[in-house]
């Protein structure tokens, strides 16, 4: 069922992408999105762990949310570079998660580095280590606001 | 309409634009390597979706216009990655970020090693 899932998906990706409907290359497309699936399931068997992120309503919320306050922190950046004083304090800091799951603290990781003015340089069990350009943004975190939001999408890994 | 349509593109043209040589005036103004990897992510993350959905707006309606979406998707899903990487690989190699409260000292030590 799963695997209908994520083959009618690529299919829908490759039309997109292609827009050719002659039945040639509509038959190399079907025969690419075979190949994949087929690899994925292999790889499913292998490792045991299989991914399952469903995007849903609460995930596009979340990427929405993220990608406001990348605006935000661009633009503290970018008045921070401009400056003629140049008001930064790098610091390099632990920061303590309470992320469980592998894909939660993926997620978590990134959105971090993404997001200009901090960027995490090491994941490990329960704490991950940021770079930041100013203390602020590393207070920021500690508030806990995006981690909060994280978990409330409720990814099952 | 194809007026405003022209203005909304010229409009997220500027900003990117903008934001780009943001980008590289941080890149030579900020201190050490860690600090100019978050000049490198203002380019990145506002910078190039800005120019990117300039360019979507001046396009036809057509599949064209999703393929550039999907560039635009390719580069924020992956910038945080290379990121990771290029900061790891740095501090494998032994480099260490400057921290405030130390900041001239190792500046000093910065110039002379480079001397």
């Amino acid at each position: 069922m799963r695997y209908l899932y994520i083959a009618g998906s690529l299919s829908v990706l490759w039309l997109l992408l292609s827009g050719h409907f002659i039945a040639l290359i509509l038959f190399l497309g079907g025969l690419s999105v075979l190949g994949v699936t087929l690899i994925l399931w292999k790889m499913d068997k292998t490792d045991a762990e299989p991914i399952k992120l469903r995007p849903g309503y609460k995930f596009f919320h979340y990427l929405g949310w993220l990608f406001w306050q990348v605006v935000l922190s661009n633009i503290d950046v970018a008045r921070r570079i401009w400056s003629p004083s140049l008001p930064i304090e790098p610091c390099w800091e632990k920061l303590d998660t309470e992320v469980s799951t592998t894909l939660e603290k993926t997620l978590y990781a990134n959105s971090i580095t993404l997001t200009p003015g901090t960027l995490t340089t090491d994941v490990s069990e329960d704490h991950f280590m940021i770079h930041s350009l100013s203390p602020e943004g590393i207070e920021d975190l500690r508030k806990g606001e995006m981690q909060r939001r994280i978990l409330k999408i409720g990814l099952k890994s | 309409m194809s007026i405003l349509l022209d203005w909304a593109s010229g409009f997220f043209f500027f900003i990117g634009g903008l934001l780009c040589i943001t980008g590289g005036v941080g890149l030579l103004r900020l201190p050490d390597f860690f600090s100019r990897v978050h000049a490198a992510g203002v380019t990145e993350t506002l910078a190039t979706p800005l120019l990117l959905t300039g360019l979507m707006l001046q396009m036809d309606w057509s599949l064209d216009t999703f393929k550039v979406f999907m560039i635009m998707v390719l580069i924020l899903a992956t910038n945080p990655t290379a990121t990771h990487a290029m900061a790891k690989a740095a501090l494998i190699g032994g480099k260490r970020p400057l921290v405030a409260n130390q900041k001239q000292e190792s500046k000093k030590g910065d110039q002379t090693s480079k001397t």
